[in-house]
């Protein structure tokens, strides 16, 4: 199958930034199952983007900024072919052994109420480590409500766990945190999702997880849609979190307020408004990542 | 009885402390306070403080100082030199083995959860290809004796060592106030420290710097409690001390903010941890770092001094491998000894640590400043009760040692001139062009009569070191 | 030179200077409220006194009727006003302790010794005349701020980034005494006359230190427009605007010199001290003195504004 992307992020700004930087993981590589037919990044403003490879083997780009500048438009848009694989990933690039994803991060923490949770699914599960995490897919999937209100991309997996709520990245990172509990080393995986029903535009992209299974390799869980990844998940980016994943992190200078409006179209036909629609997602107050003061 | 560097059981004067015992035996105790007060009024006015974290009042501090120096004799010197080059050596081979080929890991000699699992191993690092291979150019590794022959590495420290400051100016009391005593030796030289430290950061440089190449040092500023430190260091090398906010990153190029416009920046001494340095790879909520730093060592046009994720032998289970990392890097014996280690995350060390716990030091793996550790023979009930529950709970948290008998050197406290527990960390900095140690470095000493803890968090002070030729 | 280290040279000077005003502005304010109330004049003192600190606004949040007590521990100790003495000299301390090795050690060692005694000080200023010991301490401490700076540091870009920051300040200052007191020295108001008139006039002088110079400049009583004269225009009283500016323009084109730059700041410095030296005085009241005066805050302002753009960000 072959899916159309098309991803766009548009910052505004209250006053001129003068300078910007970002390091941005927006670009699939292939794998078996995943094939990238033509993929570019477009900015709507001058600055130099310069492309290289993360040590987990994503693809980042660092792009330069200076200003004056007042918004900034970051458009990624290509087709990716595409093959269901039973969620199974193989022949991606892997920097490192599996073991390194039972690392711990802020984000991905187990806490008591984590680390009781995954002890009471795998006792239900048995010895099977394949049985545990559909367990666990499947639990996360039923007990956190999807609400992209309660959260935002600080949250973290026991945050998200005991408000029972969150968006896909919330609940993966609980997955996460629950798996690697139990030993199994697992990731964070951030891409695009086809939805299954007709509506092409979405507000954000998709993240799931795949965790590391003797014998299998790697393999995804989608907990957001309590299923593994199938044909419409096109894999992006892969950390040990969401910060190790992450589309965009940026930082400016200047600027003062931000505003930050994604629009994500993911359809497997070009879509006939794809040139001239406009179908922005509501208005946040940006998360900046990073900012610099200085004395007045 | 611990062993005295000044004088042996038998009362006899070891070769290196006898001009000291003869000056000790001449001087009298009100001399000695007058002295101990100047030096504390230079400590003073100089502003060579500390801040100590959580403190209300913010207050500045001065580390005690005890006058009297420690000498080590010029062999005794060049046996511990030789082992400190061969352990830096040892480590850094280690760190760009663990961001490489992961040759030790496949040999089987340190299990990879020692890499992989390690707070302190920044996977970021992985396959950057550092500049010259050199991952610690500053290092700080704590040395202790037990005996007249032997010197144990107590711990390594290759992160961001500070103290050096208070080894210099610990010498430059020396010089000013005991000029008869300081006289009377052939004192090898530490001031030209700065000099070496600068010429190691301007040897590091990335290869396609520019000829003239231009060194920083990063610190997270006024409010850090090194931060004395930081600006000595900066002054004495007469290079810029900047903080984050002075930096700026264009197109994976380091640039800072001058009166006269950017200026291009090819090395950086930081003194600022991992977590910070770049909010766009670490820490997201840092304000102290540079955006887009960690683009610009990857991409090779800066030095960072110490690189990314040298921490990671500064754990207390590594330490315990790093004799045999001597052995598979260099094909060498260690030179010094290691203090022996049990891991209590294997299961049959951890029940011998159970079983003794009254007499050993157990150290939490990531712990330092003397915090979070248990010394048993000084240890209550309640207190070997507690770690004993926390062992228990979380073994591979600990690793314990022997209780070492450390040794004494004379120092002047309140009762008078009386032996105290010391330690030693020498400064080692590596560069392209080599390794280089001023002869010393800081000795630390417990003032507090029968402790062993000479972190000046717990109310160690410290002493000049004098390697002398005899 | 790092931007940051100029930064801080710049505020340091500038809020040594801001608390020696400070002080001064207190002086002259409690010694007009000090007269017989016959020569009542209508006006508050310690009204103006917070006007001429240009802190009103801020003042209003905190207390409904300027008074002597109110005042006098807003202007000198509050640590709600960032322009307070205390709040100056702990700014300035801070700004030195940044660029510790960019300044000399008598520099160092007057603020960070100011900011050592100062809570003995401000302790003890609990009376008028222990109020006056205070304001001295403060006024001895710029000065030798000032003086150690001028005798000890090398002639080169932080002298002259710490110079700029007194003289921009000091005309910010001068301009303030006359932005509040303008009416006082107006013609209208002149032909009154009388005592009232008289003690106005010398605390104006007072409060930048010229009842003296006057004299000596002029040889004559006090008359108003000589006194606006005095502090705008004439060149040989250093804290009127005309020599404020004759310093700022020298030590913009020393750093324009030595960077091989020319930029804003010096084009700007340059345009006003040109202003000033072609300006009469009986010009300046003929269009207004009042809004000379405001336009010459303005103006300073933009060359502040532009010295940061330049150099120090």
């Amino acid at each position: 199958m072959l899916i159309h992307v098309r991803h766009r992020t548009r910052y505004t700004y209250d006053h001129p930034v003068q300078s910007m930087i970002q390091a941005l993981r927006l670009s699939p590589r292939n794998h078996e199952g995943q094939y990238v037919r033509r993929w570019q990044i477009d900015l709507d403003q001058e600055g130099t983007l310069r492309p290289g490879e993360d040590s987990f083997g994503n693809v980042l780009h660092m792009l330069s900024l200076d200003g004056p500048l007042t918004s900034l438009c970051i458009t990624v848009e290509g087709e990716v072919e595409m093959l269901d694989t039973n969620g199974i990933v193989r022949g991606a690039l892997e920097k490192f052994p599996a073991d390194l994803y039972l690392r711990e991060t802020p984000l991905t923490l187990a806490d008591a109420a984590i680390a009781d949770f995954a002890h009471e699914i795998a006792g239900k599960a048995g010895s099977n480590k394949l049985k545990v995490l559909h367990g666990l897919l499947g639990a996360i999937h039923s007990e956190i409500v999807f609400d992209t209100e309660q959260t935002d991309t600080a949250t973290t997996a026991s945050d998200a766990f005991r408000l029972k709520q969150g968006v896909c990245q919330d609940l993966s990172h609980v997955f996460i945190a629950a798996a690697r509990h139990l030993g199994i080393p697992t990731r964070y995986v951030g891409g695009y999702l086809m939805r299954s029903d007709d509506n092409i535009h979405q507000e954000a992209g998709h993240a799931w997880a795949e965790a590391h299974v003797d014998g299998l390799g790697w393999v995804g869980f989608d907990p957001a849609n309590g299923i593994c990844p199938t044909e419409a998940h096109i894999r992006v980016a892969t950390g040990l979190d969401y910060l190790g994943a992450s589309p965009i992190r940026g930082a400016r200078l200047g600027g003062l307020a931000e505003r930050m409006e994604v629009q994500v179209t993911v359809a497997d036909s070009y879509p006939q408004d794809l040139a001239q629609q406009t179908h922005w997602s509501k208005p946040v107050d940006a998360i900046q990542q990073a900012s610099q003061q200085f004395q007045a | 009885m611990p062993f005295d560097e000044m004088r042996l059981e038998d009362g006899s004067v070891r070769a290196p402390y006898l001009e000291v015992a003869k000056w000790l035996e001449g001087v009298t105790s009100a001399q000695l306070e007058r002295r101990r007060a100047e030096a504390e009024l230079f400590y003073r006015r100089g502003g060579i403080t500390f801040a100590v974290y959580g403190d209300a009042q913010g207050e500045e501090r001065i580390i005690p100082y005890d006058i009297i120096p420690r000498i080590l004799a010029a062999q005794e010197w060049a046996k511990l030199k030789a082992g400190l080059e061969q352990r830096i050596k040892a480590l850094n081979a280690y760190l760009a083995d663990i961001y490489g080929p992961r040759e030790i890991l496949k040999a089987g000699i340190v299990p990879p959860d020692l890499v992989w699992r390690n707070p302190a191993y920044r996977p970021e690092m992985a396959g950057l290809a550092v500049p010259h291979g050199i991952y610690i150019h500053i290092a700080g590794i704590d040395i202790v004796r037990v005996d007249g022959d032997d010197f144990y590495v107590l711990e390594d420290n290759a992160r961001t060592p500070s103290g050096v400051s208070y080894m210099l100016g610990g010498r430059e009391i020396s010089i000013r106030l005991m000029p008869e005593l300081y006289g009377a030796h052939r004192v090898a030289p530490v001031e030209n420290y700065p000099n070496e430290l600068l010429a190691t950061l301007q040897s590091a440089a990335p290869r396609n710097a520019t000829k003239d190449v231009t060194a920083v040092l990063l610190t997270p500023g006024q409010f850090n409690s090194a931060y004395y430190e930081h600006s000595f260091l900066a002054d004495k090398m007469g290079i810029e001390l900047v903080e984050g906010s002075d930096l700026f990153v264009r197109d994976s190029v380091v640039f800072m903010r001058t009166t006269e416009g950017p200026k291009r920046v090819d090395i950086i001494y930081r003194r600022l941890d991992d977590a910070f340095i770049d909010p766009l790879v670490f820490d997201p909520h840092s304000m102290l770092g540079v955006p887009g730093l960690f683009a610009a060592y990857t991409a090779g046009n800066v030095t960072l001094a110490n690189a990314v994720g040298t921490g990671a032998v500064d754990d207390k289970v590594v330490y315990s491998y790093v004799p045999d990392m001597v052995r598979f890097y260099l094909g060498e014996e260690p030179l010094l000894k290691n203090v022996p280690t049990w891991r209590c995350r294997d299961p049959n060390d951890l029940a011998y640590v159970l079983d003794h716990l009254s007499e050993l030091v157990v150290k939490e793996v990531h712990g330092s400043g003397g915090y979070g550790m248990l010394v048993g023979p000084h240890a209550t009930g309640a207190d070997i009760a507690l770690f004993r529950d926390k062992l228990k709970a979380d073994p591979t948290n600990y690793i314990a040692q022997p209780t070492l008998s450390l040794s004494t050197c004379p120092a002047f406290v309140d009762m008078g001139i009386a032996p105290r527990h010391v330690d030693l960390r020498p400064f080692i900095l590596t560069g392209a062009d080599g390794i280089r140690i001023v002869p010393g470095g800081l000795t630390r000493v417990a003032l507090r009569a029968g402790s062993l803890v000479v972190n000046s968090s717990q109310g160690g002070g410290t002493k000049d070191t004098w390697v002398v030729e005899s | 030179m790092l931007s940051r280290t100029a930064d801080s040279l710049f505020w340091l000077s500038r809020y040594v200077e801001r608390a020696d005003y400070l002080a001064r502005v207190l002086e002259a304010a409690a010694r007009l409220s000090a007269l017989p109330k016959a020569y009542g004049s209508g006006t508050n003192e310690w009204e103006s006194a917070v006007a001429t600190a240009g802190c009103t606004d801020l003042f209003r949040k905190f207390y409904e009727t300027p008074e002597a007590a109110n005042v006098i521990h807003f202007l000198a100790f509050s640590e709600d006003n960032p322009s307070s003495i205390k709040s100056c000299l702990e700014v300035a301390r801070n700004n030195a302790r940044a660029v510790r090795t960019a300044i000399t050690s008598e520099m160092w060692q007057t603020i960070n010794g100011a900011w050592l005694e100062l809570p003995q000080m401000a302790a003890k200023a609990t009376d008028p005349d222990s109020l006056m010991d205070f304001l001295d301490w403060v006024k001895e401490i710029s000065l030798r701020f000032d003086g150690s700076g001028y005798r000890t540091m090398l002639r080169n870009d932080a002298y002259w980034f710490a110079r700029l920051g007194i003289f921009i300040e000091r005309a910010d200052n001068t301009a303030r005494i006359l932005d509040v007191k303008y009416h006082v020295l107006l013609p209208e108001h002149a032909a009154v006359g009388g005592g009232i008139d008289y003690s106005q006039w010398a605390a104006i002088l007072r409060a930048v230190s010229a009842l003296t110079s006057y004299h000596w400049v002029y040889r004559q009583g006090l008359q108003p427009w000589l006194i606006a004269d005095l502090l705008i225009l004439n060149q040989q009283m250093p804290r009127s605007l005309a020599s404020c500016y004759g310093a700022i323009a020298a030590n913009l084109e020393r750093l324009s010199s030595a960077y091989g730059r020319h930029g804003e700041s010096q084009r700007l410095a340059r345009s006003i001290l040109v202003q000033l030296e072609n300006n009469r005085i009986e010009q300046i009241f003929q269009s207004g003195l009042h809004e000379f005066v405001t336009g010459f805050i303005a103006n300073n302002n933009r060359l502040g504004a532009a010295v940061a753009t330049q150099y120090l960000s």
